[in-house]
């Protein structure tokens, strides 16, 4: 890593966060290993498969338009377990509250917490407060951590893209960013963006029983769906080749990002999945994903191909050619 | 929200139409310049390259607002943030540019307080809450920037904000497309001229250049088939050898561009001689703060010295922003050069050649 200081695109999901996790946190945890860099870890324990995942929210701000930290940081750590493949059972959380923080607001989220988890049919079962002084947290930090099951035969990975497979997306792209990112201090435009946050697991449950043979999900949150695309495609060492025309945006949200010059590839989803599935079972998996109410307008955007391994070509809507590269770093408003 | 969406400029059926006709008028090589930077991005983006004959070679010109920004000028940014009591406001772009020693961001991790605005406005209201800090924001940019950051100035004035400072690099477009007019190792056929600019300044301003050097001139949006439409016009020109200055981009651009924001610019701003990264210093391709304004010029009112840079060994962004080289022929290129490290200009900023180069480019395509 060149940087000899931690920098805001360490965090942003991109390759700055790749350079971060590889050179500076696996040296240590040996354990793990750059291929296994799923969106949680499997576990094995006296014969049961565990799907064990941890993630922390520092969201700002924390009230946005379709939900709040609370919902988040329940949802990610559900979807987490849920892209293993697991059936999510039991989450502890883990709050860390700036001195000052209105009582309002902290059982507003709460509550908002507690709605998710009920929705998503997984119970809190510990967790931990702490207070720290004013400034040493920005209002809230939650973490949460949970596990789940995963049933015999399911074997889900970014490792397990095969040329030939079909790549499916949920839903629409960029809601969550664009939405948080038109929130923030400084941004003063009305819109109507409301985030995708929502658990996926039961969409997922509904997938894997129309299929064992789904071979990668990925929920593409920070990085967007650029980076998760490419970190398939670097860990099953295959090629992916979409179609701009089929990649589901609505009209707000690409109005805004090209406002500010962003690329929709690379802004957050919190409620939307890509699945890589073999093509015989590709109809049937798009047709349980419609079925679930956050899976409405799921799509079909690609393939899995023996080309230019380790990357993701898109064919634009008027038939050239381009590369999506992985996010380097966070994603900055442009001056013109 | 009431931005309505380009959608018909991205029409696959009108690319199609536009593209079938520059394959059938092209007939010979031709090197086309794209001045402006969000049209190398787009160019990119749409995948226009591999839709066009491979002997209309599509070159960038030196029309990113960061990529010209002198080393000198960041590290003065860079020192600025270290006086006390100062808040430095800068569009997002700045944020990751190396200069010397550091980078804004970098400096920012170490807790210098360096504010990332979507306007200047923002800046300026950052000014009223914060009475007891200095603001400087960083003015980069060309002439559809520049006429925001002169309302500022004019706000500021009138309402009696005092901490509000800006450090204008800002530049013209036109005294750089002469300067490259003039340079002999500069080979282009047709100029694709941009679309943001010219909103404000308008065709008109082009028409001494136009008069002087007969090129094919198109103003070009930036939507697929604005850039489609460019080209056509520019490859029509040059094989019925009649050179035009062509307006493609009628919907957003006017000949007489707008007055108001011209007016505003002129009130605030006056022309300076300013230096350009890679392309040396040109006359009158600056702008600067009018005297009347100099209790909000920062470079009048903050001493900053900083020492004289070198650019780096190796490094050909002077002839990438000229058009004579494309990013792959640096020997730093994607070498020792990247996005996550530059250490050119053009690398560094998302508009820049070398960063679009590396991010969309592939020897496959």
């Amino acid at each position: 890593m060149k940087s000899d200081k931690i920098l805001l695109d360490h965090g942003s999901g991109g390759k700055a966060s790749h350079q971060l996790i590889c050179e500076i946190l696996l040296p240590v945890f040996d354990s793990v290993t750059p291929a296994d860099l799923d969106d949680g870890a499997i576990l094995d324990i006296g014969g049961t498969r565990l799907a064990f995942s941890t993630d922390s929210f520092v969201v700002d701000p924390i009230f946005f338009p379709g939900g709040c930290i609370g919902d988040l940081a329940i949802n990610g750590t559900v979807n987490d377990i849920a892209m293993c493949g697991g059936t999510p059972l039991y989450l502890s959380v883990g709050l860390i509250i700036e001195e000052g923080f209105p009582v309002e607001d902290l059982n507003r989220i709460l509550y908002e917490m507690k709605r998710a988890a009920q929705k998503a049919d997984i119970q809190i079962v510990t967790g931990d407060t702490k207070v720290v002084s004013k400034g040493a947290v920005d209002k809230i930090f939650i973490n949460t951590s949970g596990i789940g099951i995963i049933e015999d035969g399911t074997h889900i990975s970014g490792q397990n893209a095969r040329p030939g497979d079909k790549v499916l997306i949920s839903g629409a792209i960029a809601e969550h960013g664009m939405t948080i990112l038109s929130h923030r201090e400084g941004l003063k435009f009305e819109s109507s963006l409301v985030s995708d946050t929502a658990s996926l697991n039961h969409m997922v449950k509904k997938m894997l029983s129309v299929s064992k043979k789904i071979h990668v999900l990925r929920d593409p949150t920070r990085g967007g769906v650029g980076t998760t695309l490419n970190e398939i495609a670097l860990q099953s060492k295959v090629g992916i080749q979409i179609y701009e025309h089929l990649i589901p945006i609505k009209p707000a949200v690409a109005a805004i990002c090209e406002l500010l010059g962003f690329d929709p590839l690379y802004v957050a989803n919190e409620g939307k999945l890509i699945a890589v599935v073999p093509a015989d079972d590709a109809e049937k998996v798009l047709s349980a994903i419609k079925e679930n109410e956050f899976g409405k307008d799921a799509c079909f955007i690609g393939n899995v191909v023996d080309e230019h391994p380790e990357q993701v070509f898109m064919t634009t809507r008027i038939g050239g050619q381009r590369i999506v590269d992985m996010l380097a770093g966070e994603q900055l408003p442009r001056i013109c | 929200m009431a931005i309505k969406h380009a959608e018909e400029y991205r029409d696959p059926d009108i690319a199609a139409m536009l593209i079938r006709k520059i394959h059938q008028t092209s007939q010979k090589p031709v090197r086309l310049m794209e001045v402006c930077g969000t049209h190398t991005m787009a160019i990119f983006r749409h995948g226009i390259r591999q839709v066009i004959p491979d002997h209309i070679s599509l070159l960038s010109g030196p029309g990113c607002p960061v990529c010209v920004t002198t080393q000198q000028e960041i590290d003065t940014f860079i020192a600025l943030t270290g006086l006390e009591k100062t808040i430095v406001a800068t569009f997002g772009d700045l944020m990751r540019v190396p200069g010397t020693e550091s980078s804004l961001q970098k400096e920012r991790a170490c807790g210098k307080d360096i504010r990332m605005v979507y306007s200047t406005f923002d800046a300026l209201d950052l000014a009223k809450k914060n009475p007891d800090k200095k603001i400087i924001f960083l003015g980069v940019g060309f002439e559809t920037t520049a006429p925001t950051i002169a309302a500022s100035i004019i706000c500021a004035c009138r309402e009696g904000i005092n901490n509000y400072f800006v450090y204008s690099s800002h530049k013209r477009v036109t005294p750089a497309l002469f300067a490259l007019m003039e340079d002999e190792d500069v080979n282009i056929d047709g100029l694709i001229l941009p679309g943001h600019v010219s909103v404000i300044i308008g065709t008109d301003a082009y028409r001494p250049l136009f008069d002087k050097y007969h090129l094919p001139c198109a103003v070009a949006g930036f939507e697929p088939a604005d850039i489609l439409k460019g080209i056509s016009s520019l490859i029509d020109q040059i094989e019925s050898q009649h050179p035009r200055l062509d307006n493609t981009y009628p919907r957003a651009v006017t000949a007489g561009g707008n007055k108001k924001a011209e007016a505003m610019l002129q009130h605030v701003f006056e022309n300076t001689d300013t230096e350009w990264r890679g392309l040396g210093t040109i006359p009158q391709s600056g702008l600067k703060i009018r005297e009347v304004f100099e209790a909000f010029d920062a470079q009048k009112v903050f001493a900053v010295k900083v020492p004289k840079f070198k650019e780096p060994r190796g490094c050909a962004c002077g002839n990438v922003l000229k058009g004579t080289l494309t990013p792959p022929d640096c020997p730093l290129y994607s070498k020792l050069c990247t996005p996550t490290s530059p250490v050119g200009p053009c690398m560094v900023s998302s508009e820049g050649t070398c960063s679009a180069y590396y991010r969309y480019h592939s020897n496959s395509l």
